[in-house]
């Protein structure tokens, strides 16, 4: 450990090391112990509780949780006032934080209903993934109706790591929250009950892609713990201000210092999937089963740009100059590559995917603005964007083939769609329209925010590739209404699976959402958000609002 | 205070809610059911109704009963909005300044300074009077067009209905990111307009076409929306044309950018050569209806933008691009001109015609000068009725043959002569006969532009000559002759139809003879719009000095 003076007079602070047993805020930490408990309980079930009614416990009780943990959320918002920190400074509480904790979660909740949607007594899921496909023994198994209530502790686990990962304050717990947070989703995207071996190639190439990123994201801790002598957010911020720690007095530690947050956006760029770390999200989401899609669409979205945020902000807040560059040509790959490889996508499931990855790019022009107002404009970005998403996937389980009822993600085919079920087709075009940012939807007060914060950033030129790519993506949106509303279809057409109670409320909840923020969006904006005062500078706002400096408390 | 312009939004778009929530009767249903439903919905819409009482009897039972509920309701909705609007201009006070009347500011979207803030001034004025004439005359020419649609038309009178609310709110927003959320809303009930309810294979392409080349444009004016907001720190336009204002300080270079953002998104939707290219398809697959509206409101939203944002927002940028858009301009009178003259579809026909008259808008625009300014304002209100006229009229033709390609008729004056009459009158006024409504602007524009330069308005005058040839020539091929074999039985204008026609011609006419009144609406505005440049230019030559004097 590298002592550090944080200011003249003051005693040495160490950090990370635990001398006495840490004061725990018990309250502040509810959320994520009521999700671990209810994880935790939820596997004790899956070994003790009677199979027939083993099911709708474990929908009950993750249901639950999740409400629990919102309702705890909703409540921490007015105590903690300008944010503090928690368990030794490693967790960071504040209103940024529990607005992408908020949003995760009931986003999680809306992903749940389509998880536990059933047809004809099937969900989404395998009989039994330890089955070879296609062998007698995974007959006997659908035959006899077997089924994964695993899902829900899974989910569960997966999204205590969201909770986490841009909760954290400590590169150490962010590390462990990337890992809660994506392990359990490696595993739900082998789980399809159909096309299993597709489904199963997505999960093998996730959790390789995954681990190959975890290790850079880990090599660049080690990087930035060799520069700053601490894993804490709030020491490596002083650090890099103060060019490095003590052994760096001559200011030769910078290589290091870039190193380390090159490495560790790696990690991050690939969880969001921004070009050019964005290759596994078109194959995950196509083979993994489409509300387990749904969920990672959204929610892990929301995570993962919470902790780029957060880590771009906190730690690296003062060291701009080396990252922004570099965001700036990966934001400009990202909206330009993606959009034009979106327009050969024939599939339903893959051209979303591309359309998230574009969408990725939006947000990190925000990022790149590096102000409040570009933070801001990032939270409301990916909380609109998250319910439409919801309500796109929602549509896409509806929409099957005739023979054997798979979901038909060949959009071609949908021709006629528009005739047969218009309400569906009204909704998923509305879905589609706030993708590519028409007015009156949530898509374009999103895209304002974020486009805005750049341009005041000084950033026009990339928003300028930003409407550009924009414009790109509108093509294959509007081509997909083209399809459902303007083209009979040609021989057999696709059935519409009856949106059951569940599907049709996370549609309806999309809906509702992406009009809500579209036209009325003030009260998200002026109480959820923070807002910049005029004459503050960007940075500074920043700090105070998301940092808690340890050992301040 | 009667909020008045708030009230002319919400009333079609009230007529287009209510009726997309007629409820929705299925063809094999009995036919109890449907005239149940028919009835129900027609006493909910109450007044709405009292208008609309000129209608042929309904279809009995099956799916048309909520289709003709549906065209009266769009009836009754866009007469009571014309109603409304004119009770408004009768309160206009052609007095004053050409300052905004009628305002009202309301927060919409603090967060960002957003404004529900909407006021017209003379011409934003006579634009919604346009609009909100033309919108039941479209109705009722579009009357039986979709009968043979599954929903018997009535999504498109719901269309019509939203796209008049959005109409409105364009020519009447004074915050620029209203009046950006209705430039790009509008695209979405237009787009439907022409690919579900367009004409031809090609609708769908179409549509497409023509929503890409707007979005483009409307992309690029996000970024210069965006731009102004950051610099001005204002969406409200009284405050980004205040000459003191943060957006008149801006250094001249940043200004020119924004000025250009904006001016590619209008003069995409003007349209001008050489980003035209997405009218003729998108004209040439609409019903003509459809066609009515897009050329005779929705292009006036792009020469509008430019009048009213381009040149008043930013006053010491304009005078760098005066000379690259006159010249683009007279590219698109000639241009446009020339294509008419080949084109043997009518619909493609007219809007290359309005290529080339936009380029009259745009040049009288951009001349700067107090008459061509006017002349361009009252060209844009002109063009309306006489294109839009046209169009109704070559829509007319193509209801009764099924074409609308111009071999395919022939000797029309001989068995249908009130249609006929009608098609010339509309013709002669789109080549700007005196003692026609056109001539008057275009005479106007000539006038200031000469005073301005004499050579644009020389190159200028080859578009009179060629629109005497586009226009005389599609008369001659389609009305006079010998009558083809088909033709024989061509029924004249029904009643329907020359109610949907004659207020145009009457208005042609009559502001061809008299243009005072809307003169004296457009005027102050037009004053005030080429004063502000006025002053900017002075400052501008004599240097910071005198700066002060504005």
């Amino acid at each position: 450990m590298i002592p550090l003076n944080l200011a003249d007079g003051a005693p040495p602070a160490l950090h990370g090391v635990t001398e006495a047993p840490p004061a725990l805020d018990w309250w502040l930490l509810a959320p994520f112990l009521v999700l671990f408990g209810a994880g935790v309980l939820a596997v004790l079930f899956e070994a003790f509780w009677p199979k027939d009614s083993r099911r709708t416990v474990q929908i009950a009780l993750a249901a639950l949780a999740l409400l629990v943990t919102f309702v705890l959320l909703i409540l921490q918002v007015e105590a903690v006032g300008d944010g503090t920190t928690v368990a030794n400074g490693v967790l960071a509480v504040d209103r940024t934080v529990l607005f992408f904790q908020g949003t995760v979660t009931v986003l999680a909740l809306v992903s749940l209903m389509l998880i536990a949607e059933r047809r004809d007594g099937r969900d989404a899921f395998s009989a039994q993934a330890a089955t070879v496909p296609g062998s007698e023994e995974e007959r006997t198994h659908i035959l006899a109706g077997s089924q994964h209530t695993e899902v829900y502790p899974l989910v569960l686990f997966a999204v205590l790591g969201m909770l986490m990962f841009p909760a954290s304050n400590d590169f150490l717990v962010m590390f462990i929250a990337l890992e809660v947070m994506s392990l359990p989703l490696y595993l739900l995207c082998g789980l399809a009950r159909r096309r299993r071996l597709f489904s199963q190639e997505a999960a093998v190439k996730y959790f390789l892609l995954g681990a190959f990123s975890s290790a850079f994201f880990l090599f660049g801790i080690a990087m930035v713990y060799g520069y700053a002598g601490s894993v804490n957010f709030g020491v490596i911020r002083l650090a890099v201000e103060s060019g490095g720690a003590e052994i760096f007095a001559d200011g030769n530690g910078e290589p290091l210092l870039l190193m380390g947050v090159g490495l560790v956006a790696v990690g991050l760029l690939f969880k969001v999937g921004a070009v050019p770390f964005h290759n596994w999200k078109p194959d995950v989401y196509q083979g993994a089963p489409t509300p387990i899609t749904a969920l990672m669409a959204s929610c892990t979205l929301v995570a993962a740009f919470g902790a780029l945020l957060r880590v771009f902000f906190v730690p690296f807040g003062t060291s701009a100059q080396i990252w922004e560059p570099m965001l700036w040509t990966v934001a400009v790959l990202t909206m330009v590559v993606a959009a034009l490889v979106a327009v050969t996508q024939r599939d339903i499931k893959r051209l979303l995917a591309y359309s998230s990855v574009v969408h990725a790019g939006f947000i990190l022009t925000a990022v790149v603005a590096g102000s409040v107002d570009g933070l801001a404009g990032a939270m409301f970005y990916l909380a609109a964007y998250g319910f439409t998403t919801l309500g796109a996937f929602a549509v896409v389980t509806l929409v099957r083939t005739r023979d054997g009822g798979q979901e038909l993600g060949d959009i071609d085919r949908w021709a006629g769609l528009g005739r047969r079920s218009p309400a569906l087709a009204l909704a998923l075009s509305l879905f589609l329209l706030a993708f590519a940012g028409i007015p009156l939807t949530s898509g374009f007060i999103g895209k304002f925010a974020v486009f805005e914060a750049a341009v005041a950033a000084g950033a026009a030129p990339l928003v300028v590739v930003g409407v550009l790519s924009s414009a790109v993506t509108a093509f294959f949106y509007v081509r997909i209404i083209v399809v459902m509303f303007f083209r009979d279809s040609e021989g057999e057409g696709p059935t519409v699976a009856r949106a059951g109670l569940l599907t049709g409320g996370v549609i309806t909840v999309g809906v509702a959402a992406t009009l809500a923020l579209g036209i009325f969006p003030g009260p998200v904006l002026d109480n959820l958000l923070p807002s910049s005062e005029p004459g503050q500078e960007p940075a500074a706002v920043m700090v105070d609002q998301v940092t808690a400096v340890p050992g301040e408390e | 205070m009667i909020p008045w312009l708030t009230l002319a939004i919400a009333l079609p778009a009230v007529g287009a809610a209510v009726i997309w929530a007629l409820p929705r009767v299925k063809a094999p249903a009995s036919a109890d059911t449907a005239a149940q439903a028919g009835a129900s919905a027609r006493a909910d819409a109450g007044s709405g109704t009292a208008t609309a009482t000129r209608s042929r009897p309904a279809a009995t039972g099956g799916a048309a009963a909520p289709a003709e509920t549906a065209k009266r309701l769009a009836l009754g909705f866009s007469v009571a909005t014309l109603l409304l609007v004119a009770a408004m201009a009768l309160n206009f006070d052609t007095s004053g300044a050409g300052g905004l009347q009628f305002e009202e500011v309301y927060p919409w979207i603090p967060y960002f300074g957003v404004h529900f803030a909407v006021g017209v001034d003379g011409i934003s004025l006579v634009l919604v009077l346009m609009s909100v004439v033309l919108v039941p005359l479209v109705v009722l020419a579009a009357w039986n067009e979709h009968s043979d649609r599954e929903d018997g038309g009535r999504g498109y009178f719901a269309l019509v209905l939203a796209l008049e609310a959005m109409m409105i709110g364009v020519f009447a927003a004074t915050d620029v990111f209203l009046f950006y959320v209705f430039f790009e809303a509008m695209l979405i009930p237009v787009y439907f307009m022409i690919g579900r309810y367009g004409r031809g294979a090609d609708s769908a392409r179409a549509a497409m076409k023509f929503l890409l080349y707007s979005l483009a444009g409307g992309l690029i004016m996000l970024v210069a929306v965006i731009g102004v907001y950051v610099v001005g720190g204002t969406f409200l336009w009284t405050e980004l044309t205040d000459p003191g204002g943060a957006l008149a300080a801006v250094d001249p270079a940043t200004a020119r950018w924004l000025f250009l953002g904006f001016f590619i998104a209008f003069a995409i939707k003007a349209p001008m050569w050489p980003v035209h290219t997405w009218l003729p398809t998108a004209a040439g697959s609409s019903s003509p209806g459809t066609a009515v509206l897009l050329v005779g409101v929705l292009d006036k939203v792009g020469t509008y933008g430019m009048l009213r944002y381009c040149l008043e927002m930013f006053p010491a940028a304009v005078s760098w691009f005066v000379w690259p858009v006159v010249g683009l301009s007279l590219v698109s009178i000639v241009y446009g001109a020339i294509l008419a003259i080949g084109q043997s579809d009518m619909m493609r026909l007219v809007a290359y015609t309005s290529v080339s008259h936009f380029g009259f808008i745009t040049l009288g625009i951009f001349a700067l000068t107090q008459q061509a300014q006017a002349g361009a304002a009252l060209y844009m209100v002109n063009h309306g009725f006489a294109t839009g006229a046209l169009f109704l009229v070559v829509g007319f033709l193509i209801a009764r043959r099924g074409s609308s390609r111009i071999e395919d008729y022939g000797g029309v004056q001989k068995v249908a002569p009130k249609l006929a009459g009608v098609f010339l009158v509309t013709g002669l006024a789109g080549l700007a006969l005196p003692g026609l409504a056109p001539f008057v602007s275009e005479f106007l524009v000539f006038v200031g532009v000469y005073a301005f330069n004499p050579v644009p308005a020389v190159i200028a005058t080859a578009g009179v000559v060629l629109a005497a040839l586009y226009i005389l020539w599609m008369y001659q091929r389609t009305m006079t002759g010998p009558t083809p074999e088909g033709l024989s039985g061509l029924p004249d204008l029904s009643g329907r139809e020359m109610w949907a026609v004659a207020p145009l011609v009457a208005l042609i006419i009559a502001f061809g003879v008299y243009p005072q009144p809307m003169l004296n609406v457009i005027n102050p505005a037009v004053e005030r719009t080429v004063e502000a440049e006025a002053d900017t230019a002075v400052a501008v030559t004599d240097g910071d000095a005198e700066g002060d004097e504005e």
